[in-house]
């Protein structure tokens, strides 16, 4: 076990994507203080920003307000990450395996472009969870993203594979471009839900507000949400798919692309 | 040397078996009707690999709690001789007999089996293009519309090495005895996991022999040794003691050796009932079958 303890929240964004288990796995002590991270276009070492204890090991505790450390967890592949506090833009930008959790709130970009592992966020996010970066094509290749709280714009852009569940309210454009994969909305979202989507299933467990290109199919409980809700369960996260509760309202979007994507939304029973 | 159990003679001979190929098929559904009744569809006509191509039954009924989408299930054995014909089979029986079953789904039982057969990603096809996809957890399924709503089914299904044709010979002094020891013997190995009796019931009555004696196109003909009514007639080489009139055989198909060793155990115990004179095996002088279980050793 590493613990990373920060001294000081830095003064603008730090960037250390040398905090994964990669990287540290097989380092002495010495040779992880010594890892090179960038204060701005300066480089610095990771002692100059931590204390560090332990040596040699995939798993990673980082303590205090980390909400300005970028790349924690960039393109990790193994092991794991707990961050007991805030952590920075583009957690888990890129991972494809391990896992990330993070007590407090992430921010922008949280694992984006990733091809697997887990990231939890106890509480809010930002924008842009598992979205493709600009100018790329394909976001979220697989994995599960979980967030507590609530996340802001552009939840899943351009996402292929992988479930993001988010448990408090998103912004707008969830699913934007959504190419595949699953985004369970616990709270509902705002604006442009889906739009452009060509694949994959946006499900909410509240009303939305629906573009006009998406059409009523039917209401009923999916077979795969049994095993998504079995999946999620597992992992501390409420799927409803007990028929005697009630069942989704599936509609099939986004016809201005057009696209071959769902948006499922939750109606309790007698509703 | 016989030796005795419950007053029973154990033939000290033993049971033949061979290699296999077999995958599990959780099916589940809104009922354990339905989940049995999509069961016993797909397990018919399966009693024999000869005549049927494969071999399949249902080894267990599970519980909401044991199915991967919490519903009511069953649990489905199928063997085949290899691989390739598993699979074709596999995609045939679900296809026309689980696809077509109100409100089921179809899930694979060996998810850890690293040799896959392709079932849904060939199924799904019948979604004529309105199918989709999900990755769940490392897996794929695919969502099938029907005028139903949507049949969900794995796309791959784990094959794994297996061994069929398992047996215990029941020699009774009439049918009636033959058939309650049967019975009892049946109800026993059913309680086994990792093994299935494909035959009606669990039971045969027509054991065989390999080819024939007078038709050459014939790959299997009646076992006449065990037939007590051919017992006297020139050329009958009867293995029938004077007191027996009737047998009946019990075939075991199990994932692996423990799991056919088991169920003959707790067979061959519950099958030494009234009327029954000897328990023997069917085998054919250890030189087909690479897998022998010896009914004495199973006493021990």
């Amino acid at each position: 076990m590493i613990t990373l303890t920060l001294k000081e929240q830095p003064s603008v964004p730090l960037e250390a994507e040398v905090l994964s288990p990669d990287v540290t796995a097989e380092l002495s002590n010495a040779a992880i203080r010594a890892l090179p991270v960038y204060l701005g276009k300066r480089q610095r070492r990771v002692e100059d920003f931590f204390d560090v204890d332990g040596a040699s090991s995939d798993q990673i505790t980082i303590k205090g307000d980390a909400s300005r450390v970028k790349w924690i967890g960039r393109a990790m592949t193994r092991g794991q990450i707990t961050v007991t506090g805030n952590a920075g833009m583009h957690l888990g930008a890129y991972m494809s395996g391990g896992a990330i959790d993070v007590s407090g709130n992430g921010s922008d970009w949280v694992g984006a472009e990733m091809s697997g592992g887990l990231i939890r966020i106890g509480g809010n996010a930002g924008g842009q969870i598992g979205a493709a970066y600009r100018g790329s094509n394909t976001g979220m290749r697989d994995g599960t993203i979980l967030v507590g709280g609530g996340a802001g714009l552009e939840v899943g852009m351009r996402m292929k594979r992988g479930i993001i569940a988010v448990r408090g309210p998103v912004r707008d454009f969830a699913g934007l471009q959504m190419r595949g994969g699953t985004i369970v909305l616990g709270s509902g979202a705002e604006l442009r839900t889906g739009a452009w989507m060509m694949r994959g299933t946006i499900i909410s467990l509240r009303h939305l507000p629906l573009m006009p290109t998406f059409l009523y199919s039917a209401t009923y409980v999916p077979g795969f949400l049994r095993i998504c809700s079995a999946y999620l369960d597992r992992l501390g996260f409420t799927l409803p798919c007990d028929e005697q509760e009630g069942a989704y309202r599936r509609y099939t979007g986004d016809t201005s692309v057009p696209g071959k994507g769902e948006i499922l939304i939750w109606v309790p029973r007698g509703a | 040397m016989g030796r005795e159990l419950h007053g029973v003679e154990i033939v000290d001979t033993f049971a033949e078996a061979f290699d296999m190929r077999a995958s599990r098929v959780i099916i589940t559904a809104a009922s354990e009707g339905w989940a049995r009744t999509a069961a016993v569809s797909m397990t018919g006509f399966a009693t024999s690999v000869i005549g049927c191509k494969v071999e399949a039954g249902i080894e267990a009924m599970l519980p909401a709690s044991d199915t991967p989408d919490g519903r009511p299930g069953a649990s489905v054995l199928v063997f085949a001789f290899n691989a390739e014909g598993l699979s074709t089979r596999l995609v045939e029986r679900v296809g026309q007999t689980v696809l077509t079953c109100p409100t089921t789904a179809c899930f694979d039982g060996l998810p850890d089996a690293p040799e896959r057969a392709t079932v849904g990603g060939v199924l799904r096809h019948f979604g004529d293009k309105f199918q989709a996809s999900k990755v769940v957890d490392g897996r794929r399924y695919w969502r099938v519309p029907v005028m139903e709503g949507e049949f969900l089914v794995q796309e791959t299904f784990g094959t794994q090495s297996a061994i069929g044709g398992g047996n215990l010979l029941i020699l009774a002094k009439d049918q009636a005895a033959a058939l309650a020891a049967a019975e009892a013997s049946v109800d026993a190995m059913r309680q086994v996991r990792g093994v299935i009796l494909p035959f009606p019931g669990g039971i045969v009555r027509a054991g065989s022999k390999v080819g024939a004696k007078r038709y050459k196109n014939m790959t299997a003909s009646t076992n006449e040794a065990y037939c007590p009514t051919v017992r006297g007639r020139l050329g009958v080489a009867s293995e029938l003691p004077e007191t027996v009139n009737s047998v009946l055989e019990i075939v075991i198909d199990g994932v692996d050796r423990q799991a056919i060793e088991d169920a003959m155990r707790v067979g061959l115990d519950a099958a030494c009932g009234p009327g029954v004179v000897q328990i023997s095996a069917g085998n054919y002088g250890g030189k087909l079958g690479k897998h022998l279980f010896k009914l004495h050793d199973l006493l021990n």
